[in-house]
């Protein structure tokens, strides 16, 4: 207990201490201090996972370790890039994204240890408002409205989500049990639960939740946002705060898989899930801005999750290791993407061509994370994928399995007309060359995500592959 | 007996009292000393000594008019009980008679307006009939809510059915009922905000416009008639808000005309506080009326 | 006891009606603080008294009734906006939605199976009536700080129905999400200035720089 509250605190007093440092110059590097002791800590607690107490508030379980994982390493990323980076813009004040980022990581933090529903809201919630002002950080009018619009959804959502846990406890009150926020009380009560309230929560916290992942028809505040956002903010937002909404929907999964409606909510899960990919292929197929495009094939990916956790069985093996997969390849593009806009002054696909000849580095890992995302191998995402797929057809659910694959390729055949132009083009003759050159810390953060996620395809370590299969049993409603 | 002559006398010397405490209250608001409380009566002997003007293209319309809306006014003025005490008139269904007693008089007011031929008071009546279509859904709904509550049809027994007692009970129904009925009585009476009484510019007025022709004992039959509603309506008002009951005849006579008095001066105090609305905000205004009676309805019989 | 918070809850959506019809913003600040007063008294008609809901009551006073509209009151000052903005449905037509919407909470709620201690109450009926009321009027305004008010209102239905619920939601949690409210009203108070700056005006159907291009 005593070693996963700490876990949540440190970042919050590197917020503190990020908060107190008042050269600008020097901040920054408060960042990679915190995510490096972030990440030995989170391995500790990986390996010495303390033993599991029920009925506890916080409590370190599989799933919730897998997420923290995932958090962390990405987090480490974007703390190495970030110190470039805000050198770069050292015009800017950066205290607030500092602190944001950190205050950011605790609440990621808590989210993935809480087992209070509750608390699991809150620390969402509390996530949502960090990232509003790093949204800002550009400070013109385009970002602006990419914030209020971020802002605007995500609140209704998340407000949402709320009213959707608060429909839950009340079914444990219908059903004369005392009501209780706890993963495990309702988990204990879940077959019991009067279906009524259970289908009309469920709705609620997929609307909520769904918003903050960025499921279609919430998706909308996405492409705005991750477009306007710093390279480093859009990859936080993708891989951290979309992983958040989905773990908060793996927790409601956890309990309605216990009740005998689950027919009901596969089908809901697959539907949405079916319907966010159509709708990121078709806006994928014409993007011209490779920003917004990394946001459409975020709402993508966020619709194959929902679609796995519709399958269920052995397709959340594969939603446990897209997650890590997903969320590090999404590092990898984000932050080169910001590299790309930088060596072009340009996010346009008519703009920013030929990124192998101005930033080599930069544009080789663009097609090396692009690869890597749509699931090419040997990256961990295509083991991931293929887990989904095949287990959409042996479990019957062989139509949906056929149309997920023909909108991903549709989707690939998007993100491809953007990329290669963009990797392979020939420079445009109109445009200054910019001072930006690639640098160690730049380019080496993506290079380290790209790695991993190819090892992590080739040799997953027993010990994480013995996890990933206990946190897909949880999330299945075992106990 | 003796409470019908009481009521009977209450209701034919009482009503213009209000328009003197209501103005005396605007007066004492804006710092003046203000007329007497008798002015309205003052007025009233001074318009029945005058002779009268007709204008050469009215028709026996015209004059009917005023005679028609005040003798329905009296009528329905019969039929409400006042205080504690059952009204000289009452029967079984007579709400209905009610309602439409003084759809009547709304009537003829508007066609003695129409039959002038003058562009602006046919404006006025357009806009009074406009605004009445969405009066007197309230005054439907109010009634019938109290209908429910009080398992009865007759006027009497529905409104002195109130009481602490059933406040406790359908509090919140009753509630939206005194929000909506408070402005059924401001509008019905063309008070601020919804109408102002002395308003001098006829683009702006609703009410005053459709009486600019009449004068003499005519335009005095229309003042008093004014104040008898006002009168009317208040008493109404007042049986759902105050319930309060005393056993003793003569006291609750007395505890009548005194929460009367009150409900001039809250009224004087509203329109000293507040701003008339621009005329496209009434309509919105009386809509939200008939949605809060709605309400009510839904509350008694969920 | 449960008839007077039956009448506060009257006055509750009465409020709603009003909040949804009004023109002026300072007038639906105004009355969305009585709202939030409104809500701190109701936890102590429906429960038997409890010191912890005497801390939160006064919780909920402080950050609905005082804090909130006090910054949204200095941001109306700050961004000076006196152009009206009718809302998409027009003044009429959000009152009638808010009608509808309140007629459509009551028919659904006599449909769904309510706790024995519920039925007859109106609790559940106006927390989801404030909540739909909320989501239209955060969706119809155009004016930036109107929307704000909107889901103000939304977040007042939800505290309605968690009323029902104290003995799941810990204090930690609810004074948890109050300061997570009073954080989140604080950030949108400084995005609508930015807004105002950036754009002469907090009319967010203005901002259409962020969309597909063709």
């Amino acid at each position: 207990m005593l070693l996963v509250a700490l876990l949540a605190i440190l970042p919050l007093a590197g917020a503190v201490a990020a908060w107190l440092v008042p050269s600008n110059h020097q901040r920054p590097l408060v960042l990679p201090v915190v995510a490096l002791l972030h990440i030995g800590h989170v391995i500790a607690a990986i390996v010495f996972s303390p033993p599991p107490s029920p009925s506890e508030w916080i409590e370190l379980d599989a799933i919730g370790k897998i997420f923290l994982l995932e958090m962390s390493l990405l987090f480490g990323a974007c703390s190495v890039y970030a110190v470039s980076y805000l050198r770069y813009r050292s015009e800017r004040d950066n205290r607030v994204l500092c602190v944001g980022m950190l205050v950011c990581l605790s609440a990621m933090t808590l989210a993935s240890v809480a087992h209070h529903l509750g608390i699991l809201w809150l620390a969402i919630e509390t996530t949502t408002l960090t990232m509003a002002p790093l949204v800002y950080f550009n400070r013109n009018a385009r970002s602006i409205e990419a914030t209020w619009k971020y802002m605007m959804v995500c609140s209704v959502g998340i407000a949402m989500a709320l009213l959707g846990l608060f429909f839950l406890a009340y079914s444990m009150l219908v059903a004369g049990i005392e009501p209780s926020l706890l993963l495990e009380s309702l988990q204990g009560a879940a077959p019991k639960l009067p279906s009524a309230w259970l289908n009309a929560a469920f709705i609620l916290l997929l609307i909520g939740y769904g918003a903050k992942m960025g499921l279609a028809p919430m998706h909308t505040w996405k492409p705005d946002a991750y477009g306007e956002a710093p390279g480093l903010v859009g990859a936080m937002l993708a891989g951290g705060l979309a992983s958040c909404g989905l773990l908060g929907l793996i927790r409601v999964y956890q309990i309605c898989m216990i009740t005998g409606d689950v027919r009901v909510y596969r089908v809901i899960l697959t539907g949405v899930g079916l319907f966010s990919i159509a709708v990121a292929a078709v806006f994928l197929l014409r993007q011209t801005d490779f920003k917004r495009m990394l946001a459409y094939s975020s709402v993508e990916h966020m619709g194959l999750f929902a679609v796995a956790l519709g399958i269920g069985g052995p397709a959340l093996r594969g939603v446990m290791l897209h997650l890590i997969g997903n969320g590090l390849a999404k590092g990898v593009l984000f932050l080169v993407a910001g590299n790309i806009h930088r060596a072009f002054g340009s996010k346009n696909r008519e703009a920013a061509r030929g990124a192998l000849r101005r930033a080599p580095w930069s544009g080789a890992l663009f097609l090396g994370g692009f690869l890597a995302l749509t699931g090419s191998p040997p990256f961990l995402p295509f083991f991931s994928e293929y887990l989904v797929f095949s287990a959409s057809f042996s479990l019957g659910w062989g139509r949906v399995g056929a149309m997920t694959a023909l909108l991903l390729m549709v989707a690939f055949l998007g993100m491809a007309l953007t990329i290669l132009p963009v990797v392979f083009g020939e420079p445009p003759r109109d445009r200054q060359r910019t001072k930006y050159r690639d640098t160690l810390v730049l380019a080496g953060p993506p290079t380290f995500l790209l790695i991993l996620v190819a090892l992590l395809g080739i040799w997953l370590p027993p010990p994480l592959s013995r996890l990933i299969d206990e946190a897909a049993r949880l999330a299945g409603g075992g106990m | 007996m003796v409470d019908g002559l009481i009521h009977i006398l209450l209701m034919l010397a009482m009503p213009p009292l209000l328009f003197g405490v209501i103005n005396r209250t605007k007066a004492a608001f804006a710092g003046r000393t203000g007329a007497p409380f008798l002015q309205p009566y003052y007025d009233l002997f001074r318009l029945l000594r005058k002779g009268s003007v007709f204008s050469h293209t009215t028709t026996w319309v015209f004059r009917a008019g005023p005679v028609v809306t005040l003798a329905a006014t009296l009528t329905a003025a019969l039929l409400i009980p006042l205080g504690n005490h059952l009204p000289p008139l009452s029967f079984n269904g007579d709400m209905i008679l009610f309602v439409y007693l003084l759809a009547l008089g709304r009537f003829f007011t508007t066609v003695a307006a129409l039959d002038t031929g003058s562009s602006f008071e046919g404006m006025g009546a357009a806009r009074e009939v406009t605004f009445s279509c969405l009066v007197e859904p309230v005054v439907f709904i109010s009634l019938l809510v109290l209908s429910r509550l009080s398992g009865s049809l007759s006027l009497s027994t529905i409104l002195t059915h109130s009481s602490t007692a059933l406040w406790m009970t359908s509090g919140a129904a009753l509630i939206l009922l005194v929000a909506g009925l408070f402005v059924v009585l401001l509008a019905e009476n063309c008070r601020i905000p919804f109408d102002d009484p002395n308003t001098h510019l006829e683009l702006t007025m609703i009410h005053e416009v459709m009486v600019l022709d009449h004068s003499g004992p005519a335009f005095g039959m229309i003042l008093y008639g004014a104040s008898l509603k006002l009168f009317l309506l208040g008493a109404f008002f007042l049986h759902v808000t105050l319930p309060i009951r005393v056993s003793s005849s003569l006291l609750d006579w007395l505890v009548f005309v005194v929460s009367m008095l009150l409900l001039a001066v809250m009224i004087g105090v509203v329109e000293s506080t507040m701003a008339r609305f621009r005329l496209v905000r009434v309509p919105q205004m009386l809509l939200a009326a008939c949605i809060l009676s709605a309400f009510a309805m839904m509350l008694v019989l969920r | 006891m449960t008839s007077l918070a039956d009448q506060m809850l009257v006055v509750v959506l009465l409020i709603n009606i009003l909040v949804l019809g009004t023109h002026r913003t300072r007038v639906a600040i105004r009355a969305i603080a009585a709202q939030g007063i409104v809500l701190a008294a109701l936890p102590l008609m429906t429960h038997q008294f409890q010191f912890h809901l005497l801390v939160m009551a006064l919780f909920v006073l402080l950050a609905k009734g005082v804090c909130i509209p006090w910054l949204l009151l200095n941001a109306l000052k700050k961004v000076e906006v006196n152009e009206t903005l009718k809302p998409f449905l027009g003044y009429s037509g959000n009152i009638l939605a808010g009608a509808v919407v309140t007629g459509l909470a009551f028919a659904v709620v006599s449909y769904l199976p309510l706790a024995p201690a519920h039925r007859g109450l109106l609790a559940v009926p106006a927390a989801l009536a404030t909540i739909m009321a909320g989501f239209i009027d955060l969706t119809s305004r155009r004016k930036a700080i109107n929307q704000v008010i909107g889901y103000l209102m939304l977040e007042n239905g939800i505290f309605i129905f968690g009323l029902l619920l104290t003995e799941a939601m810990p204090l930690m949690v609810e004074a948890g999400a109050l300061l997570d409210l009073i954080a989140g009203i604080f950030v949108m108070v400084i995005i609508i200035n930015q807004i105002s700056r950036e754009f002469s005006s907090i009319d967010t159907s203005r901002m259409t720089a962020l969309r597909e291009v063709e």
